[in-house]
């Protein structure tokens, strides 16, 4: 019988750390300048140059830790990992080693049988490198961009605790979720802000001994994360089932192949040769440093989604899709605390989160433009409450609501002035609403006398008659009343 | 004045006569450049000067002075600056092929402080190539020659400076001290060198050679002009991590001082076997002459200080080979291009860096390698700990401490070149304190029968460059050593 293997899956995340300059300089980091235009002597190791830590990354990347439950180390120290390539300035990069900033950590994923934790080994300091540019030069040359080099990034290190790719994928989600809700990192995955590499080894069920692991690299959208495991399990199942071995090595994903291709061997694995930083003293957080920042922590997604399915009225499903982006989620609590008003009930806060959880997203949704950690809104949160409060009130109908709210986008108006500046306030005065229905009634004799005849239907069409004489604008539950008894009285 | 004259005075009074206006900053410089002219032919202290630079500079403090402005407490003073200091729009290059003709774009903290106090950048001094060495041989350029014996080494590696100071073709000259660099040429060639407490000084834009033990220091012929010196360039400095906010005191306040109580430790061993019987000679004479001071002599001693040679020559080659790797031809210096891009790197560096600095760039990277890290990298960490405990416990029982500055006076060029041991013998007074990251100055002390100067070397606490220069100035009063100066070069 052939062997069945069960895969064991870690990942590594590299996530920029969002500050405006970089890890170890002042250079401002803007995605997209022209090249080599964010560089100074620090970043393009300048003989002479120093590092020196940039106190918000730091404070950035205890915020992750604390987010991801890790134990923030009072000390930690800087160390070289010593490499030459042409996108590392200075020949080595300053990372963490023995003594990283945070360790032992934990996320907990949803899996379909349930929660999952899974741990998280250490997450420590680093600068990016450079970018080489290759085939824009002269023939074969390679240019470098230094504009990256020395932004700052955390590693995030996982547990080998995924196994499979819909784990892998789901961790890596929630892990870009719980980044961007505290404000660390955009979650860009196209402009590289948040990267994966992911380590994969298969082993026979049952086993409890690692089989050799591959590193992929290269793997930097989710579509490619799941598709280069599942590739990268696949072959290895391939190579053991017909009796191979695994070579321990990196391997890069290559989507045009729709496989992972090797880069380099065990052998060729670089002795980095990490040693303590001696231009950098042992980065020293306090106690009571790491207690402010903990006292401050915003709301996870996670945390969200619980507290407003218990006070806001809203569904696991609503609350997912509001906490898409944490401008949206910060967006729709605003609207609703503005539409219950202070004070208000529990039930009262209830309602009125539900009504502003579907309109958000049967109609501000669409108009939400998101950039990493910005969103912009064409209409303000409080004006929505606005326009709710006047359906609410029974200003509009729901109906009108739409109409209003698309003229609130390409005017910028509140829905109020909106309202009256077009007369379309609905009709709630019955005296008019009765003189529309005494006229639609003595204008339709037949269709009356049918309704007394016992013909009920007929009711819809004088609606619909009366709705027109008002120009749609009389409250439809008054003229259901006003018909109803005006046509009894007959 | 002639120029002779002028060249003759002491930076203080240089200082004070350009202040009042008896002279010219322009008629000093102009009067130091034509002193360069002749004596720099034979001793070939200098790599680069500024000769329109300094007169640029000088015209600037001639008309703060005409414009009635205080001027600084160097105005008019020509320094020259060892070539591992960068200054901006002057060429730096460490004594190196790799980085012949480079320009850096700014000025070391230390250069803009000593502008800032007017003093006038004559140029740039020869040294042993990226500082590595202890009789200068091991510059690219061409070796240095002793004023005091054109056929004897100035000492290493700030024998430019050293050479420059007792030649009188500056007032100062500003040095960089690893393992001895500022003082062990200083007692060389006979002037008075310091070297600061780790941290006193600000090390941007100093050229690494051994990040945790590099410091700047200044050489001058006397000990007030040293301490008038340290008191500019020392202070606080945002852009190296390294850099202490502990205050800086007014060194010069401290000449004139009388020594009455002071401790002075002596070590016994520093005058045993190995040791020159003339260096022992003038060094118990200089105790004795400390006791008549009034000062007490007490016994100390510092029993890790034996390993301090095998703990240098692990920790300076191990961070050297980290910070020399960003001279790899990318982006600035010489570049050799191969086939490939490794090629690239190994011909540059093979032909960029002569045979010292290659040697120690391996030797560090063997230090720092997987499965000798721990046995020589770590190892050589924890007898750094027991020395720096050595001169705690020392400094119990003493104010400073005494020995020789090195076992010998300057030795013959060519002497030692083949045997690189017998070379760093040359430094083991001077190693001890500069593992330790305590102040330690090299003050004239005497003279050998055939006329070399003798060094005394006074090593301090941490931060107490104070009582260093108040024992230094007392003994240079007392010695009478001051008025010898070397025969004119002809
Ligand atoms: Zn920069």
């Amino acid at each position: 019988m052939a062997t069945t293997y069960e895969p064991v899956i870690g990942l590594e995340v590299h996530a920029q750390l969002f500050s405006k300059t970089k890890m170890f300089c002042g250079c401002s980091i803007s995605f997209g300048a022209p090249p080599n235009t964010q560089v100074c002597p620090v970043c393009l190791a300048l003989p002479g140059a120093l590092p020196v830590p940039n106190a918000r990354a730091i404070e950035l990347a205890v915020r992750a830790a604390l987010a991801l439950g890790c134990t923030v180390n009072e000390r930690s120290v800087f160390a070289r990992k010593n490499y030459f390539y042409p996108d590392l300035s200075k020949g080595y990069q300053i990372s963490q080693f023995d003594l990283p900033l945070n360790t032992g950590g934990k996320l907990v994923i949803d899996t379909p049988s349930g929660p999952r934790e899974v741990g998280i080994t250490r997450i420590h300091v680093e600068e990016d490198a450079a970018k080489n540019l290759h085939g824009v030069g002269h023939g074969t040359d390679t240019l470098v961009d230094f504009n990256r080099a020395g932004t700052a990034l955390i590693e995030i290190v996982g547990e080998p605790d995924l196994r499979n790719a819909d784990e892998a994928e789901a961790y890596l989600k929630k892990l870009r979720e719980v980044l961007m809700f505290v404000g660390v990192n955009d979650g860009n995955l196209e402009e590289g802000s948040f990267r994966c590499d992911a380590n994969v080894s298969i082993r026979p069920v049952g086993q409890e001994k690692f089989g050799t692991r591959c590193e992929l690299k290269n793997i930097n959208s989710f579509r490619f994360v799941r598709k280069a495991i599942e590739y990268e399990i696949t072959r290895q199942e391939a190579v053991l089932s017909a009796g191979g071995t695994i070579t321990q090595e990196t391997r890069t994903y290559s989507d045009g192949l729709g496989k992972t291709i090797p880069m380099r061997t065990k052998e060729d694995a670089h002795d980095y040769r990490y040693f303590p930083d001696p231009d950098l003293p042992p980065l020293v957080i306090t106690r009571a440093f790491i207690e402010k920042l903990r006292v401050t922590a915003p709301e996870l997604a996670e945390q969200k989604r619980t507290r407003w399915q218990k006070e806001l009225g809203v569904t696991l499903y609503d609350a997912t899709v509001l906490t898409g982006h944490p401008k949206i989620a910060d967006y729709f609590e605003e609207a609703a605390a503005a539409l219950a008003g202070k004070d208000a009930s529990p039930e009262a806060r209830a309602a009125a989160g539900k009504k502003v959880a579907n309109f958000v997203q049967s109609e501000v949704l669409r108009t939400v433009t998101t950039r990493g950690l910005e969103a912009e809104f064409a209409v303000s949160a409080e004006y929505v409450a606005e326009l709710l409060r006047l359906v609410e009130g029974g200003s509009i109908s729901g109906k009108m609501a739409k109409d209003v709210f698309a003229e609130m986008i390409t005017t910028g108006r509140s829905a109020s002035k909106i309202i009256e500046q077009k007369g379309l306030s609905q009709v709630t005065d019955t005296s008019v609403i009765e003189a529309a229905v005494a006229e639609v009634l003595a204008a339709n004799a037949s269709q009356v006398e049918k309704y007394k005849a016992g013909k009920t239907s007929v009711v819809g069409f004088f609606v619909g008659q009366i709705m027109r004489a008002t120009k749609g604008a009389a409250n439809p539950q008054l003229v259901n009343d006003i018909l109803k008894k005006m046509l009894d009285a007959q | 004045m002639t120029s002779q004259a002028l060249c003759a005075l002491s930076g203080i009074e240089i200082q004070k006569k350009v202040a009042s206006g008896d002279v010219s900053a322009v008629e000093v410089t102009n009067a130091f450049l034509e002193r360069i002219t002749h004596q720099d032919r034979k001793l070939h202290a200098f790599l680069y000067v500024d000769a329109e630079g300094a007169l640029a500079q000088a015209a600037t403090v001639d008309r703060a002075r005409k414009a009635g402005e205080t001027l600084g407490p160097l105005a008019g003073v020509p320094v020259a600056l060892k070539d591992n200091l960068c200054t901006r729009g002057v060429p730096t290059t460490c004594a190196s092929k790799i980085l012949a003709g480079y320009v850096p774009p700014y000025d070391a903290d230390a250069v803009e402080r000593l502008r800032r106090a007017g003093a006038i950048a004559v140029g740039k001094t020869n040294m042993d190539e990226f500082a590595m060495g202890s009789s200068n041989e091991n510059s690219a350029f061409g070796p240095v020659k002793n004023p005091w014996d054109e056929t004897r080494a100035p000492g290493g590696s700030s024998g430019g400076s050293a050479a420059a100071t007792a030649s009188s073709m500056a007032s100062f000259a500003l040095g960089s001290d690893t393992g001895g660099s500022v003082r062990q040429p200083g007692a060389f060639c006979g002037v008075t060198a310091l070297k600061p407490t780790y941290g006193r000084v600000s090390r941007f834009g100093l050229i690494a050679f051994a990040s945790s033990l590099d410091q700047i220091g200044p050489f001058a012929r006397s000990v007030r002009e040293a301490a008038r010196v340290l008191s500019v360039i020392a202070g606080h400095d945002a852009r190296d991590a390294t850099s202490t906010t502990t205050a800086v005191d007014d060194y010069e306040a401290e000449c004139g001082k009388e020594v009455r109580g002071l401790r002075v430790g002596v070590v016994a061993d520093a005058l045993g076997a190995g040791v020159d019987a003339e260096v022992v000679k003038a060094t118990r004479a200089a105790v004795a002459k400390l006791a008549e001071l009034g000062c007490e002599i007490v016994d100390v001693s510092l029993p890790h200080a034996t390993h301090a040679l095998a703990a240098y020559y692990l920790i300076a080659p191990a961070e050297a080979s980290s910070n020399l790797a960003r001279f790899d031809g990318m982006r600035y210096g010489l570049r050799k291009t191969g086939d490939d891009l490794t090629a690239t790197y190994g011909t540059t560096r093979a032909e960029g860096f002569g045979p010292e600095v290659r040697r120690r760039i391996m030797l560090g990277t063997y230090a720092l390698s997987a499965g000798y890290y721990d046995a020589f990298y770590v190892k050589a960490q924890k007898v750094r700990t027991l020395i720096r405990r050595d001169y705690d416990a020392a400094f119990k029982k003493c104010d400073v401490v005494l020995t020789p500055t090195s076992p010998t006076t300057a030795f013959k060029l060519g002497e030692k070149t083949s045997d690189p041991l017998a070379m760093y013998m040359a430094d083991i007074f001077t190693l001890p304190p500069s593992l330790a990251g305590l102040p330690a100055v090299s003050i004239p002390g005497g003279y050998s029968a055939d006329g070399l100067p003798i060094g005394l070397q006074l090593t301090g606490r941490a931060f107490d460059e104070k009582t260093l220069v108040r024992v230094s100035d007392a003994y240079e009063r007392a010695s009478g050593w001051l008025s010898r100066r070397p025969s004119e070069i002809v």
